[in-house]
This record gives structure tokens, C-alpha cells and sequence, in this order.
């Protein structure tokens, strides 16, 4: 029985190990023909490269425009997440802590927009932006980011601050603190698993993001990573090589992340699911 | 709760508070939603400054727009087929990387990797597999699934979209699954292999019907998505061959910005989003009714 048992639990993770590889087959085969020439990716892309060549990752470089697109993405990013979970946060908290029925109707009515898909806004919303002169703008993109992401990162923090005593506020309120200081200093910190969370999504669907920036950033030195490799792919579509290269590139940096925080990504999307 | 004194002293901290937020919600999701209903009265070309008000003509002509409709049905076909099969992938993972699996959470990390790539970076991986790969395997191997790319043939380039769809959201589906399981009380499975109660019979009588939850918020957010798909099917598909694969998001955003018809375009996102809105409320109304209380 024992030994059933345990036999039992290694064919189930040879067929998980399996899975797995089949899985992450995908990029495997990317980095394999990112070092390779044109005609032997096309001739066996399943092989081997033969030397190792970094003229692909130099020519996808350099047409990409690669280090003005990971700039542009990487501040876009930042200041979009930093933007959403402060603010979100700050609402979340007025909402709960100073319940009128403007409040509740505030509330609900931004839980209800997150069913509105993007597609039902995006035409509207390039003509009024466009008519004010504010698009091809990295700072009008944040603050869309801040308008799109708000209403669930509000949600979210709505349910945690719930669970906050309102005695802690009270005591910091007491001994002098103002309301400013008291959502500083006692509330956000005690947020922060929360924040994680908030900003762990909001990274995830920011920094790959294409339809809004391909709308909003029309000039090729506002473009960011998935921006530039579609524009990339879309030009040079024979040269495999520096392509296997170039989508590599935009990968990369979120991988690396993912490597060293990959538990708090996973515990993240976990706590994002939960209500 | 301790309150401010003051009219000023508390518009101002209601300012500070909820300024920013409602501000932004406002101006990029409210007013352009609201200015959206009014543009599919008018017949806005999208470069002229006047428009005129043409009452309910767009929609009249997206009711008629036999493309629409197609690419609806099309994408209808896709979100259940896909819907299924990323939640049934996703939920057998998580179930059996929820066993106490040596090494589960490194197979849970591996798993949730595509999520981390963006569509239109997965499309072109994609597309250079079915169009390069394994047409490659085909030639060497003879399989004939494999000789020709699946991408120039109708029936297989939406099956292939739905490969990839199950591809990149299971892992996604299944790292919320698992948080699903964990909250099975572990009291009541013991009672149950007490009781004797098989693998098979936990999961179906017990398991199954406390995971409700998680089923209502996967099913959910997969509908969302794949309603919504657009990036992955530029990029893997560009809607080919001959339109076969045009899903209707990307239908209406053609109208709009290339072929210059933004109030048609502009009335068939509306209807896109009462369609998707009703459906979603229904399925999250009709699974709530099967929860149970552990």
C-alpha cells in the first residue's frame, strides 16, 4: 500500500514535470533561436545553436530603440502604480471612514464601471484627449492608468480598511495627529500587504499594456517595450533572429523580477482574488 | 470617529482624499462613456469638426452589420470554448499542486509564467511556433496535422488561438484555485477519509461545492478577457485568413480608427458592452445561488 502510494505520487509529478516543460516550451525555444542565424532558425528551429552570437540581441537593440522603450515603460509604470495605491488607498479609507450616502453611491457606482470594457471607452476617449491636445504624452497616459486602475484598487483596499479598527485612528487622532497624518503614519503602513497586492496587478497589466498606449502614444520616441516590438516585428518580419532577440528583450526584465519575487507575485494574485 | 469642525476644513480633507481618484475616474472613464452614448447619435468621420445627429442610424446599420454579428458569434464560440477549458485546466493543476507535492510551489511558479508576458509578445511567440515549428516537425516527421501552418487555415488558426488562450490564463486561474483550496477546512476532509470517503467522492460532494467562490471569480474574470481579446489576435492571427479569426473587439476597433466610422464603430462597442454586461451579471447571479456555507 505504502509503496503504491509513493509510486502513485511519482508518475503524478513526472506528468506535472511534463506538463511543465510543455509549458515553458514556448521560451525555451526563443532563447535557443535568439543566438542563431536567419537560415538555420528557419532551416531547424528545434536545434541547437552552433556558436553563440550576439549579433541578433545587438541589431534588436539598437531597432528597438530599446533603452528610450524601457525607460519610457519603466517610468510609465512606476509612477502609474505608486500613483493608483496612494490615492486608492486615501479613497478607500475617506469612503469607510466617513460613510454618507454620497459616499456609498460614490462607491458603487465605481464598482459597477469595472464591468465597462476598455473597448467601449477607447473611441470617446481618444476625441475628447485629442481635442485638448493631450495625447502623445507620457503624463496623460499615467493619469489614464490612474482613471482605469483606480476603481478596483479602491475596491480591494475598501474591503481591508474595513478590518482596521477605527480605535487605532482614534488614539493616534488623540495624541495630536491630524487625519493627513493619521492615514500616514497608522493607516497606509498597516495597508501595505494590500499595497502589495494592489501594485503587484497593476504592474502585471501596466507594463504589458498595448491598446492604451498604441491609442495615446502616436510619436516612435514616446513608444514603450510591447509598443516598439510590435512596430519592430511589424517591419522587419523576415529576420527571425534579432526578432527572437527582440521579444526575448522585452521579457526579460519582467522575468528577472518574477525570479527573485516570484512568491509575492504568486501571494499577490492570490489576495487580489479574494474579496 | 473623530470628525473635523468646519465646512471648509472638511471639503478640503474630502478634496485631498478623493480628489485625485474621483477626478481621474471621472474625466477617463464617466465622461467618455457618457460622450460614447452621445457619438453613436452622430456620424462623426473622426477628422471633421461638425458631425450631424443621425438618431438611431447606426444602430439600425449595426444591426444589419452581417460582419459584426459574425465576429461576435465567432468570439462567442471562443469564450465558451476557452472559458471552459482554461478554468478545467486550471482547476486540475491547482487541485493536484495542492496535494502536498514535493516541489509544488516551484511548479506553481513555473505555471503562472505566461501571465507575466503581455499578448502581443506571446502572439508573435506563437506565431513563430505555428508557422515555423512545427511545420518544421511536419516536414521531418510526415505528420500531416503538422505539414502545413496552422495559421493559414480558418478552423485551425481558431483553434489555435484557443491553445494559446488556455496556455496563458491557466496559470493565472489556477494560482486562484489553489487559494480556493486552501480555505477547504482541513477538519472536515479528515472526517471525511475517517468516514472513508475516496478521493474521488471528497472532491466531488465536497471539495467541488466549496470552491463555488472561486469558480464564480475565475469564470468571471476569464469571460472578461477573452470578450475582450485584442492583442494576442493581432498579433498571432491579424484576424486571418481572410477575416476568419476576427474577433469582435478587433471588428470595432477597424470600424473606428481605419475605416473612419466612428459612430458605427462607437454604437457596436455599446452594444459589445450590454451584451458582455449582461451576460456576466447573469453568470455571477446564477453561480452565487450555488454557494454553500462551509
Amino acid at each position: 500500500m505504502k509503496r503504491l502510494k509513493a509510486s502513485m505520487e511519482w508518475s503524478k509529478f513526472i506528468v506535472l514535470l511534463v506538463g511543465l516543460v510543455a509549458f515553458v516550451f514556448p521560451f525555451i525555444l526563443l532563447i535557443v533561436n535568439s543566438f542563431k542565424e536567419n537560415k538555420a532558425i528557419t532551416a531547424s528551429p528545434l536545434s541547437l545553436p552552433g556558436s553563440f552570437n550576439l549579433a541578433n540581441y545587438e541589431s534588436a537593440f539598437t531597432k528597438m530603440n530599446y533603452v528610450s522603450a524601457f525607460s519610457n515603460t519603466v517610468i510609465i509604470t512606476v509612477l502609474s502604480v505608486l500613483l493608483i495605491s496612494v490615492l486608492a488607498a486615501m479613497t478607500a479609507h475617506f469612503f469607510v471612514r466617513n460613510q454618507s450616502k454620497f459616499n456609498q453611491y460614490t462607491f458603487f457606482l465605481m464598482v459597477a464601471a469595472m464591468i465597462i470594457p476598455f473597448q467601449a471607452i477607447m473611441i470617446p476617449l481618444v476625441k475628447v484627449y485629442g481635442n485638448l491636445h493631450l495625447l502623445d504624452n507620457k503624463w496623460s497616459l499615467i493619469y489614464m492608468y490612474l482613471g482605469f486602475g483606480s476603481p478596483l484598487a479602491v475596491f480591494i483596499y475598501h474591503g481591508f480598511v474595513k478590518s482596521i479598527p477605527a480605535e487605532l485612528e482614534e488614539a493616534a487622532m488623540i495624541d495630536g495627529c491630524t487625519r493627513t497624518q493619521t492615514f500616514f503614519r497608522i493607516v497606509f503602513p498597516v495597508l501595505a500587504p494590500t499595497s502589495v497586492t494592489i501594485a503587484i496587478l497593476n504592474v502585471l497589466w501596466i507594463w504589458n499594456d498595448f491598446l492604451l498606449p498604441s491609442l495615446v502614444l502616436t510619436s516612435s520616441e514616446q513608444r514603450t517595450l510591447p509598443l516598439s516590438t510590435f512596430y519592430f516585428y511589424g517591419t522587419y518580419t523576415v529576420d527571425y533572429g534579432p526578432l527572437m532577440a527582440g521579444l526575448l528583450l522585452t521579457i526579460l526584465p519582467i522575468l528577472i523580477v518574477y525570479l527573485f519575487a516570484q512568491k509575492f507575485i504568486i501571494q499577490g494574485v492570490m489576495q487580489g482574488s479574494i474579496k | 470617529m473623530i470628525s473635523e469642525k468646519g465646512l471648509w476644513s472638511r471639503l478640503r480633507l474630502r478634496l485631498l482624499f478623493t480628489g485625485p481618484t474621483l477626478f481621474a475616474f471621472a474625466t477617463v472613464m464617466i465622461v467618455p462613456f457618457l460622450y460614447g452614448i452621445y457619438l453613436t447619435f452622430t456620424n462623426w468621420d473622426g477628422i471633421s469638426t461638425t458631425s450631424t445627429m443621425v438618431g438611431f442610424e447606426n444602430y439600425a446599420y449595426v444591426l444589419k452589420d452581417a460582419v459584426f454579428w459574425k465576429s461576435f458569434y465567432l468570439t462567442l464560440k471562443y469564450v465558451i470554448i476557452s472559458v471552459a477549458l482554461v478554468n478545467v485546466v486550471a482547476f486540475l493543476l491547482a487541485y493536484f499542486l495542492s496535494s502536498g507535492l514535493k516541489g509544488q510551489s516551484f511548479f506553481r511558479a513555473g505555471f503562472f509564467i505566461p501571465n507575466l508576458v503581455g499578448g502581443i509578445v506571446l502572439g508573435f511567440v506563437w506565431q513563430f511556433i505555428f508557422s515555423n515549428v512545427l511545420v518544421s516537425i511536419g516536414q521531418k516527421t510526415g505528420i500531416a496535422v503538422f505539414g502545413t501552418s496552422w495559421l493559414a487555415d480558418p478552423d485551425k488558426a481558431f483553434f489555435a488561438l484557443i491553445i494559446v488562450t488556455v496556455w496563458q490564463y491557466a496559470g493565472y486561474m489556477m494560482v486562484i484555485y489553489v487559494a480556493g483550496l486552501m480555505n477547504v477546512p482541513k477538519d472536515i476532509m479528515e472526517a471525511a477519509s475517517i468516514d472513508g470517503a475516496t478521493a474521488f467522492r471528497k472532491l466531488r460532494t465536497m471539495i467541488l461545492p466549496l470552491m463555488v467562490p472561486s469558480f464564480i471569480v475565475c469564470v468571471f474574470l476569464s469571460l472578461q478577457r477573452t470578450f475582450m481579446v485584442y492583442d494576442l489576435n493581432l498579433t498571432l492571427t491579424k484576424g486571418g485568413p481572410f477575416k476568419s479569426t476576427e474577433m469582435v473587439s478587433m471588428h470595432v476597433y477597424e470600424k473606428a480608427f481605419l475605416s473612419r466610422d466612428y459612430g458605427v464603430g462607437q454604437a457596436e462597442a455599446l452594444v459589445l458592452f450590454l451584451l458582455v454586461a449582461g451576460i456576466t451579471l447573469l453568470q455571477v447571479y446564477f453561480s452565487k445561488k450555488l454557494e454553500v456555507e462551509a
